[in-house]
């Protein structure tokens, strides 16, 4: 049965975050996802983050074993998946102790009652039964027996077992969810259709499930329908809900396409860059050529063979691995072929937070080699324009004969949120330099002169027979070369190359106030928590506040000076101990630079950047 | 290996580069690029369709010799570069270029791993059980006691026996051969080249100046008829000056018998048959001290990572809906915000 404690009236929101947490075999993923995508349809703007458990198939109802999925919906711009939580729906009696933390004092806690026994409350280390002993008295909660229930609802259906019907009770969950929320059960229904096409009595049995919950919450009063979140203002157009990976390995295959290069991904498992491959090893139709290597740098090396070949070559990777690769991707700089290195974040070092996030590689992926070995290093700063900036690391590698790094996060990579769909017909040229005409003294180290980028001859091509290694080679022929000067000028040519770069990136764009008290500095992921929150303090009435945000790091975008001195203060935020902050200092000495860092493995909150910004306007 | 044909005739000039070769005098590394540069016009293919790939070590300064395609990379990783070369290109003809130390030591799971997989490309392993470049250090090759730059008192760590390894890792072709013999050399690399699948060649290489004379004892002109036995695919395995040496089995052992002496005849000796799958005689000849197996020793086509790969693909091709990327971008769940 149902009780309820009533403490606040629910307040009625342009946005609102819901976590659903449960067991890892309680399908919470697939709860969330199923919402995520209903209220996307509805024409909210979304952003949701998953918190899977590290482990595989963790004991059922422990503590580590919990698995969550939150997803932030609003009829106003969403930039991030949410801190605080209004409404937890909580699985079992480990799922609540872990997830309470984040629901906001007089918002909602649905529960399964049925999973509150003894033995489930054992396994969370409640001495008591929170459900029972007032501890949750500054939260309305709700207590259902949704196991009980969906037995019930499905006592009729043929050809279940005790364990199939036990684990459709998610469904019943999002049932209720979807009455408290005004949303339609259609998409849902279809999606059932689908994925249990020929198995008619699994649909059967969800689609009574996701009903039952659904007149269940309608039945009973006591859950009031009070958030009507209207639809988001958004630029029309078709939208599919995307994740940061899958974005990149998307983007990657746009830019295959566009340039009418094959695809070579050399790449090794690791979290939590392993989804990138996982999604482009799909694509053979499209001609891509997946090598799970042996290691990492078996990962890069191929890739590097693959570029030499005329391949669009691709490595991907996190923290660890990128510092496993960096002999290889110096020897790329050197012989100077395109190559893109996608490294998705992790907190660090060592093996550090594998499933947490942190901004902790950029100066590794600065300087993390042997020599003066500059390349491209770039950053993406939402789930959905990872999809960009994957296109413009295989654009900028291609252009200017260069190892690209592009970096990502668990945050952004594991989140996503709503992409308006790029047709490839809408995205930028992508040129490459590859010969076929001999022409007299020609040598494989012949530059373009604008970029500097030398030319690509490629084996299979008569006539153009070369060498090319990692020995510093002479600037005209390419030979090997130990001549002093010619080293010098060398590492000047490869440093100038990758400056050049400025010419072929957008300028640094600002938002809020143009110039004014206080310049917001950002880069890659957290983008949406410094958004969200310099446009709060914006939109308090603080109108000299503004916010730049970086997606070129090396080079950076040419007015970067101009921006910095427009303004009084300027604060760096990055989830490390300050390594853009030291770049811009050792770059623009001539200004004086705040810095606000975090290093817990979990995004900015908004209330820590609020108070810090408060501080300095 | 099917590469596209070539049309033109080549000569071994044809593929020797401008670039002057700075091996020690009298090093075997000479050998193994003539033979090379000898073999390369007896195997029809395009100049411009042939790829050098080396690590780091004296071996690995080959490409610069060739005038074909290269590339010198770094120190043990030349298996993932080719792999990279051939599975972006399969019409190339691609040869490894790797010593005991970059293959078997700094890139010992690349060695590993690449003959798992059994791609379409050659690694030629010049094996002379020293570090050459570096000026002397034992390699993994090197002999319990010997003594070089890093074991004045004598090399502790039991050596690897590059055939076992590579059999071990399931390696479909498998070869050995003198250093100081180019006739078989050059052969055993055309075969190398027609041979579908990853080939490696192991080449016994004196490094005159660390290591000399470490192969003399099977490779001296003097004694090398007695001392080796040159394996050919379906013929007996019959060895010595006067050709009257031979190998039968003996229980679970090779033993060498006298043909002519205890009632053994030629009938009795056993025939080489490098293109059985079952490798436990390919594995008890690589173990063989006297006489020293070379030619080659194991020769079994079997499906090449490519193959696997493009088998799958044509059938992925054959049922996807999507041709192009628009395609998959505007399929599923998408939605309209007008």
């Amino acid at each position: 049965m149902i009780t309820t404690k009533t403490i606040l009236q629910p307040e009625v929101l342009e946005a609102v975050v819901v976590r659903f947490v449960g067991d890892s075999g309680d399908g919470m993923q697939l709860t969330g996802t199923q919402f995520t995508d209903t209220s996307a349809m509805f024409g909210n703007d979304i952003a949701t983050f998953p918190n899977y458990p590290s482990e595989i198939r963790a004991p059922q109802g422990s503590l580590y074993g919990v698995s969550g999925f939150q997803v932030h919906i609003g009829s106003v711009e969403i930039s991030t998946p949410g801190d605080n939580v209004d409404l937890l729906v909580a699985m079992n009696p480990a799922a609540l102790k872990t997830n309470l933390y984040a629901v906001k004092p007089g918002h909602t806690i649905i529960v399964d009652t049925d999973s509150f026994t003894k033995k489930n409350l054992d396994k969370a280390e409640y001495k008591t039964n929170p459900l029972e002993d007032g501890s949750l008295e500054n939260y309305r909660v709700i207590q259902v027996d949704m196991t009980t229930m969906t037995k019930e609802a499905l006592k009729d259906v043929e050809g279940l077992d005790n364990k199939s019907i036990t684990r459709s009770k998610n469904m019943f969950s999002l049932g209720m969810v979807y009455w408290m929320y005004d949303r339609s059960l259609e998409h849902t229904f279809d999606f059932f259709n689908k994925k249990f096409k020929g198995k008619p009595h699994l649909v059967e049995a969800n689609t009574k499930v996701l009903n039952a919950g659904y007149y269940f919450a309608e039945t009973l009063e006591l859950i009031p329908n009070a958030y009507t979140i209207s639809p988001a203002k958004m630029v029309p157009g078709t939208y599919r809900i995307i994740g940061g990976n899958t974005a990149t390995a998307w983007g990657l295959l746009a830019a295959s396409e566009k340039s009418g290069l094959e695809l070579f991904l050399g790449s090794y498992p690791i979290t939590p860059a392993t989804d990138i491959l996982h999604e482009l090893v799909k694509h053979k139709h499209f001609g891509v050529k997946a090598f799970q290597a042996e290691d990492e740098i078996a990962g890069v090396t191929s890739a590097i063979g693959a570029a030499f070949a005329g391949d669009l070559a691709i490595t991907t990777t996190s923290g660890p691995g990128l510092a496993l690769k960096g002999e290889a991707i110096g020897l790329a700089m050197m012989v100077e072929l395109p190559l893109v290195i996608i490294n998705v974040q992790r907190g660090g070092p060592s093996t550090g937070l594998p499933t947490k996030t942190e901004q902790s590689d950029l100066l590794q992926a600065m300087y993390g080699r042997n020599g003066e070995s500059p390349v491209i290093v770039i950053a993406a700063s939402t789930p959905a324009n990872c999809f960009n900036f994957a296109y413009e690391a295989a654009r900028l590698a291609l252009e200017h004969m260069t190892p690209v790094i592009l970096l990502t996060d668990g945050y952004i990579a594991n989140g996503s949120a709503p992409w308006k769909i790029k047709s490839i017909a809408d995205m930028p040229e992508i040129k490459n330099h590859k010969v076929t005409k001999i022409t007299e003294n020609w040598s494989p180290y012949d530059r373009d002169e604008k970029t500097l980028a030398r030319n690509w001859p490629v084996p299979g091509t008569p006539g153009m027979e070369h060498r090319v290694g990692g020995l510093e080679k002479d600037r005209v022929t390419g030979n090997i070369s130990y001549e002093p000067k010619n080293h010098e000028e060398m590492t000047h040519i490869r440093a100038e190359k990758v400056r050049l770069v400025a010419n072929n990136i957008p300028e640094l764009q600002t938002e809020f106030a143009e110039s004014g008290d206080l310049l917001v500095i950002g880069w890659g992921g957290t983008y949406g928590s410094l958004h969200s929150a310099v446009k709060q303090i914006s939109d308090e009435g603080y109108k000299k506040i503004g916010f730049a945000h970086f997606n070129y790091i090396n080079p950076m975008p040419k007015n970067t000076e101009e921006i910095l001195s427009k303004y009084k203060k300027i604060i760096v935020c990055e989830l490390n101990a300050g390594q853009f902050v030291s770049i811009l200092k050792t770059r623009f000495p001539k200004f004086e630079f705040s810095q606000h860092n975090k290093i817990q493995g979990l995004p900015f909150s908004n209330d820590e950047l609020i108070q810090q910004f408060k501080l300095l306007v | 290996m099917e590469t596209t044909t070539a049309e033109k005739k080549y000569t071994f000039k044809d593929f020797t580069s401008d670039q002057e070769v700075r091996w020690c005098p009298g090093c075997d590394d000479y050998v193994v690029l003539r033979s090379m540069q000898k073999a390369l016009p007896e195997m029809g293919v395009k100049k411009e369709d042939v790829v050098f790939i080396s690590g780091i070590g004296c071996s690995s300064r080959f490409p610069y010799y060739m005038s074909t395609y290269g590339m010198h990379t770094i120190h043990g990783r030349a298996p993932g570069i080719a792999s990279g070369v051939k599975l972006a290109n399969p019409n190339l003809s691609v040869w490894i270029m790797t010593g005991d130390g970059d293959s078997m030591a700094i890139g010992g799971n690349h060695f590993i791993h690449l003959l798992r997989r059994n791609i379409d490309l050659n690694m030629v392993m010049f094996n002379n059980e020293i570090y050459g470049l570096t000026k002397g250090q034992f390699s993994p090759t090197s002999l319990i006691g010997q003594k070089t730059k890093s074991s004045p008192y004598g090399n502790t760590q039991p050596p690897f026996s590059p055939g076992e390894l590579a059999l071990g890792a399931n390696a479909r072709f498998f070869a050995r051969i003198g250093g100081n013999n180019p006739k078989d050399m050059t052969q055993i690399f055309i075969d190398a080249h027609k041979f579908k699948g990853t080939s490696l060649i192991e080449v016994l290489q004196n490094c005159v100046i660390f290591n000399d004379g470490c192969f003399d004892e099977v490779t001296d002109k003097e004694v090398k008829e007695d001392m080796q036995i040159f394996l050919e695919h379906g013929k007996p395995m019959i060895f010595g000056k006067n050709k009257d040496k031979g190998l039968v089995l003996n229980k679970l052992k090779l033993e060498v018998v006298t043909i002519g002496e205890n009632g053994v005849t030629q009938e009795d000796i056993l025939v080489h048959n490098a293109k059985e799958e079952d490798k436990t005689l390919h594995q008890m000849l690589v173990r063989l001290a006297y006489p020293l197996a070379t030619g080659i020793i194991r020769s079994f086509t079997d499906f090449t990572l490519e193959e696997r790969e493009d088998a799958l693909t044509a059938q992925v091709k054959a049922n996807s809906k999507f041709k192009k990327t628009d395609d998959l971008f505007f399929s599923g769940e998408t939605y309209e915000v007008k």
